[in-house]
Formats: C-alpha cells, sequence, structure tokens
C-alpha cells in the first residue's frame, strides 16, 4: 500500500495568537518539534483543522522566507474558524499542504514594479507576496501598497504596516477606511476610488484580492488608467475540501481552483466560464 | 481461451471464493439487482445492470480517512488505513468497466495519488461479462464501448450453455490458473458468434444512434451560456440520484464523527446537484438548480474531456436515466446541443 495520503494531515502547535480585528486574529503555527510545518511559495495555501470540529482552507500569510513558523490570518465566520477564536496558544490543529498554484514571484514578477491592491482579509494572501518582494527587494522595482477596510479598527496587520512596510526604501503604503473615524488622519474612501485618485502608471504589476465587489470596481479602475488583463492578478475563492482536485468541489469550467489556481492572471480568468 | 459449462458455475465461483471475496451480481425481492458477496447458494444475475455501480468496491459510499485522539489541548493522529484483502468482482459489464479507467484518471494516475482507492484498485480482480441484456436506456455505444468486447482483467461471454474466459493482464491470466481445472481450452467461434448477436441487438437500442456531436473538450464558451441550461433543469429535483447511481460520479465531501471515543474523518459521496455543495461564507457561485445541473453535465461532456485527453466521463450505462424521478437526464441533455435521435 502506498504510505504517502495527502488527506491525512500532521499536528500542528499554534505558538502565539494576534489578535489583528474583532474579528480576524493571526494565528502562529510550528510541528510539535517546533519547526515549519512544510515548504510553500507565495499565494499557496494549507487546510487547517480541528478534528471533530471540521477543516478550511486558508491562505499561507507568511512569506516563504519566514523559516520558523507560518502564519494564518483568520476571520471568524463559522464553524472551524469560530472554534479557532477561542482556541489558546499551545492548542494542537492539524495542517496540510501546501496547496494551489504560488504568484509567479521569480518569473514573470521579477524586475516589476508592484502595485498590491488589498480589501479587508484579502491582505492575508498578498502580506506573503509583499514580504518575499520585501526580502528580495534588489529582484522588484517600487512596491506600492492600497489597502482598506471598513474602519481603522479593522485593518489587519496594521503593526507591520506601519513599523515596518511603510519604512522600506521605496514601499508606498496607502490606507483607506471607508468612513471618517476618531483618531485617523489617513485616506479615507473605498479602495476602488483611491487606486483611481493615486492614478498608478501602467509600468505595473498589480495584484488585487479582496470582496467581488472591490475587485470588479478597482479592474475598472485600473482599465481605465490603460493597465492591460496581463499585468494584473488575482486569487480565487471557491469552497474546497479535498485540496487536490480531487472531490469536484471547486471546480470552475475545467479548473480546479485548488489545484489550477488559486492564483490567475486577468487574461487566464476571460477563458474561464464567468461562475466564481 | 478457455470454456467451462453453465453447470460447473457454482463450482468455478467456490474455487474463485477460496482464494478471494468474490462479488457478483444477484437477484433481489424487487425485481432489481445488486452486487452481493458470492455464498454458496447465491446466483449470478445477468439480467439486468445493477442499480447501484461497482463503483463502490473501489470508491465506497463512505469510508474512513483517518482518526484523531484528543486529550487537553493534544491531538493524535491515528493512521487507520489497512491494507485490503483480494477481492474478485464478477459480472461487470462494459460500461462500467470503461467507468473505471474514468475514475482511475482522477484517483490513481494524477498526482497526489488517492491510497484508499489505489489500496482497492490494486487488490481487486475486475472480471467483466459481455453484455446481451442491455436496457432500453443504455448507451455505451455512444461512448465508443463495445459491450461485445468488455475489458478488465478477464473477459467473460455467456452462451445458452457455457462460458468463456479471456484473461487481458497478468492478474486476470493468475486467477484463470487457479480455475484451470474447472475449464477448459477453446477455440473462438462461440465467441465471436456470440459477439455478433451482440452487435445486433444493441443497434435496435432506442438510444443506438445517440452522438457526442456538439459536446467535447473546447466546448466551454460555446455551451456554457446555453440557454438549455434553463429550460431542462427547471424541473429537477436536486435529489442527486443521478450522481449517487452514476459509475463515473467522483464528486466527495469530508466529514468528522465524534463516536464518543475519539473522532473518526472519513469521506462520503457528494452531490454537484445538492445547494450546498459550493455555498461559502464568501457567497455562492452556483445560485440556482440551473447552474448546479449544467455543471453535472458540463463536467461530464466538456470539462473533464478537457482534462483528460478528449475521454468523456458518461459511459452510457443508462442509470441516471432509468432513475431520475422527472426523467430527464444526459440523453436528452446530449440531444438538445447536436447528438442526434434514433429515426
Ligand atoms: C483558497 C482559499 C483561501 C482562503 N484563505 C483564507 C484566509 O487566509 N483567511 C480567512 O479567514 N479565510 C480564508 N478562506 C476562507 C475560509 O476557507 C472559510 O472562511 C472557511 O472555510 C470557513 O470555515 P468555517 O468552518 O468556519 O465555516 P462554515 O461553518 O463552513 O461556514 C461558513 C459559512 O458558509 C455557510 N455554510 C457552510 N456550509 C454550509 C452548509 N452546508 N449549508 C448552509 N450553509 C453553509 C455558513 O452559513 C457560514 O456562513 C480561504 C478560502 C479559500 C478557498
Ligand atoms: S451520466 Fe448517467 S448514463 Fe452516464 S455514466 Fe453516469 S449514470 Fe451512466
Ligand atoms: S436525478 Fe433528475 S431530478 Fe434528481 S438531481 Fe438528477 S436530474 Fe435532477
Ligand atoms: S477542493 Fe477538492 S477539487 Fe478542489
Amino acid at each position: 500500500m502506498n504510505n504517502v495520503e495527502a488527506l491525512i494531515p500532521k499536528i500542528g502547535v499554534i505558538t502565539d495568537i494576534r489578535i489583528d480585528t474583532p474579528d480576524i486574529k493571526t494565528f502562529r503555527v510550528v510541528t510539535p518539534d517546533g519547526e515549519k510545518p512544510f515548504e510553500h511559495r507565495p499565494g499557496q495555501c494549507a487546510m487547517l483543522s480541528m478534528p471533530g470540529v471540521g477543516e478550511a482552507m486558508f491562505s499561507i500569510t507568511s512569506s516563504p522566507t519566514n523559516t520558523e513558523y507560518m502564519e494564518f490570518s483568520i476571520k471568524k465566520c463559522g464553524c472551524v474558524t469560530e472554534w479557532l477564536h477561542q482556541a489558546e496558544v499551545g492548542q494542537q490543529v492539524t495542517v496540510r499542504g501546501p496547496y494551489g498554484n504560488p504568484f509567479p514571484v521569480d518569473d514573470a514578477f521579477r524586475g516589476k514594479n508592484m502595485l498590491f491592491v488589498a480589501g479587508g482579509v484579502g491582505l492575508a494572501p498578498l502580506r506573503s507576496v509583499i514580504n518575499y518582494c520585501r526580502h528580495y527587494r534588489e529582484n522588484y522595482g517600487t512596491i506600492d501598497i492600497v489597502y482598506g477596510s471598513r474602519s481603522k479598527d479593522d485593518l489587519l496587520d496594521y503593526r507591520e504596516i506601519i513599523e515596518e512596510w511603510s519604512k522600506d526604501e521605496g514601499v508606498n503604503v496607502h490606507l483607506t477606511i471607508d468612513r471618517e473615524q476618531e483618531g485617523w488622519d489617513g485616506h479615507v474612501g473605498f479602495v476602488p476610488n483611491y487606486v483611481k485618485e493615486l492614478g498608478f502608471s501602467t509600468d505595473k504589476t498589480a495584484i488585487l484580492c479582496g470582496p467581488p465587489i472591490m475587485i470588479k470596481f478597482t479592474l475598472d479602475g485600473l482599465y481605465s488608467l490603460g493597465f492591460e488583463k496581463t499585468q494584473i492578478y488575482t486569487t480565487l475563492e471557491m469552497r474546497m475540501k479535498c485540496g487536490i482536485g480531487k472531490c469536484g468541489r471547486c471546480n470552475v469550467g475545467s479548473k480546479y481552483i485548488c489545484k489550477d489556481g488559486p492564483v490567475f492572471r486577468f487574461d487566464e480568468l476571460d477563458e474561464l466560464p464567468d461562475e466564481y | 481461451m478457455r470454456k467451462c459449462s453453465l453447470d460447473s458455475l457454482n463450482a468455478v465461483f467456490a474455487k474463485i471464493a477460496e482464494a478471494a471475496e468474490l462479488y457478483l451480481p444477484v437477484n433481489c425481492t424487487d425485481g432489481s439487482a445488486a452486487f452481493s458477496k458470492w455464498e454458496e447458494g447465491k446466483e449470478w444475475s445477468n439480467n439486468l445492470n445493477t442499480v447501484k455501480s461497482p463503483k463502490e468496491f473501489f470508491f465506497p459510499q463512505t469510508e474512513d480517512l483517518v482518526a484523531f485522539k484528543t486529550s487537553g489541548k493534544n491531538i493524535e493522529i491515528i493512521d487507520t488505513r489497512k491494507e485490503r484483502e483480494d477481492f474478485v468482482v464478477f459480472g461487470v459489464r462494459a460500461c462500467d468497466v470503461k467507468a473505471f479507467e474514468v475514475l482511475d484518471n482522477v484517483f490513481l494516475l494524477k498526482e497526489p495519488y488517492d491510497s484508499y482507492y489505489t489500496n482497492r484498485r490494486e487488490h481487486g480482480v475486475i472480471i467483466s461479462v459481455a453484455c446481451n441484456r442491455p436496457a432500453d436506456t443504455c448507451f455505451c455505444k455512444t461512448f465508443g464501448i463495445d459491450p461485445a468486447d468488455p475489458q478488465g482483467d478477464i473477459s467473460v461471454w455467456k452462451t445458452a450453455d457455457s462460458l468463456y474466459w479471456q484473461a487481458n493482464t497478468e492478474r486476470g491470466a493468475a486467477l484463470l490458473e487457479k480455475i484451470a481445472d474447472l475449464t477448459e481450452d477453446c477455440d473462438t467461434a462461440a465467441v465471436d458468434a456470440e459477439k455478433e448477436k451482440i452487435t445486433k441487438i444493441m443497434s435496435k437500442l432506442p438510444l443506438a444512434n445517440l452522438t457526442t456531436e456538439g459536446w467535447g473538450a473546447g466546448k466551454t464558451q460555446e455551451l456554457f451560456d446555453s440557454p438549455i441550461w434553463a429550460e431542462m433543469s427547471e424541473a429537477c429535483l436536486g435529489c442527486g440520484t443521478c450522481t449517487f447511481v452514476c459509475p463515473t460520479c467522483q464528486c466527495y465531501d469530508i466529514k468528522d464523527f465524534n463516536t464518543g471515543k475519539g473522532v473518526v474523518r472519513f469521506r462520503c459521496w457528494d452531490s454537484c446537484m445538492y445547494s450546498d455543495f459550493t455555498k461559502m461564507s464568501a457567497g455562492q457561485p452556483r445560485l440556482s438548480q440551473k447552474e448546479r445541473f449544467r455543471q453535472r453535465f458540463m463536467h461530464k461532456l466538456v470539462y473533464y474531456p478537457e482534462n483528460n485527453n478528449g475521454l468523456f466521463s458518461c459511459v452510457g450505462c443508462g442509470r441516471c436515466v432509468a432513475k431520475c424521478p422527472i426523467s430527464m437526464n444526459i440523453a436528452k441533455v446530449m440531444k438538445k446541443i447536436g447528438g442526434k435521435e434514433n429515426e
């Protein structure tokens, strides 16, 4: 009998829990030996589970350049995520992966000026790419990050953004929140409008992740600025069970998002039927 | 080629069952047929194809994947997989044998391999039988399947008084070796005649001239927005019957069950016809039965072929045609686009 089985997970231990927003926490996970559970590429995902509660797919938000642990930013919205939100440090979970295709950080992105656009928990998959690009800074041009949330309290990775990203040479962070809020003197307004206001030049490769409505209007904005579909990427979300292209759940046309995705370039998405 | 008389069949089954569990189609009290474990006194029924396909020998309706024990904050993972004991499935029709090729492409031939399915495939011997009793709902020929020449480890032909055996694989040959005392060498004359007879029977079936015209790899753009989906799915109940009886449907769910002593993670057949199949916190990409219905047929006739060198993932077994409570089925869907109807 073949002993390797993708559906059998391994044990992970939660070694740190950071409260990011009222409904998002970031969990640090290692193996019981204190190692990183497995290697991954930016944009890939993993299945986390608590036996008896269920399994769910999450983007690995930490960068592959982090050799010590893996991180997941998880929004509370159902059985598994609620359970994780009440878990404490030291809790074991199960983890399997990595799943999906990564962003082409070492080929198509190399030497490019990067523009990241995220909304809400959509920053989670992009953080891995952003930190990868920051780590191999010399391989990329300028880095622009437009990130927005409902309110200041809903911004994910806020401290890291302020204390690390915005201090980097050549990295420009543009934060925005939906409505005026006390103690906020930054930009106010929706992400797509902010992108248009900022009026980026088309020498950039753009990566979008967020709610479908944000993606739609940001795309329109980028097109009006002259961007081509071939220079814009995103990552899709479908309901998943196996993560390995077999349970038949996550397909859009003939593509399985867990295996052929979740990362797509917009011209590739044009070839798929409109069912995501 | 070897042959045995039908009178000696019981002795042959007994011999096979000495070495491995033997399953074959038997008559049920309600007049239908189902695969059942052979034991002395059980008779092979070849009148009808089984309601449930033999898919479940390799991809069971439910099966345990792994178990867990939890104590405090700790989890123990228990690999509950066991080597499957050798088994033989006798009496599989050509369509259902072809269906294993469809499933193999998913579970056996594409990484990561599914160890549960692979384990069963490695230990199961398939004995197919040439089909001379098709139903009016059958259309295997549409997919290039020859019911007179079924594949599998061993192929068997039944005539009025004898059974003819031909090994197609090493495993099949090894099994024939075991029953060599009960069979004798023969030429292929009787089998050739039987094949001709079968070909004639098949040409008279109501769906004999159904073709795959208009379907296949590369047809997504053309067919996805077709008006047929709304029209044909209108009465669909979303009951999932068509997917559960289908020998090629592969979709599964993964769930946890708390036994009181621990947790068992198992998988079970699922259906793209169900509304919660794709439901997420972030939304529902298949909002109505129209989208789910479209998914089932597009997968079988377009998406699967696209990913598997043109192979369709319908084998024309006719089960969904016979069992759909509203008489909707893949043959009707195919005809609507291009596949021609008889006459
Ligand atoms: C590739 C990918 C990457 C992802 N990355 C992240 C990430 O980085 N961070 C993150 O927070 N999330 C991420 N997600 C989303 C995450 O997987 C889901 O939020 C998670 O699966 C929810 O699991 P749950 O058990 O908590 O919710 P569930 O209990 O499964 O429920 C979630 C919601 O769906 C509905 N629902 C689910 N099943 C049913 C049903 N059978 N019938 C009716 N309604 C149902 C419920 O009403 C509920 O609102 C990602 C998803 C994918 C596919
Ligand atoms: S779709 Fe219907 S006819 Fe085709 S293999 Fe499945 S059950 Fe048989
Ligand atoms: S068996 Fe018929 S009614 Fe039931 S889901 Fe299939 S097509 Fe719809
Ligand atoms: S999650 Fe099972 S096929 Fe993608």
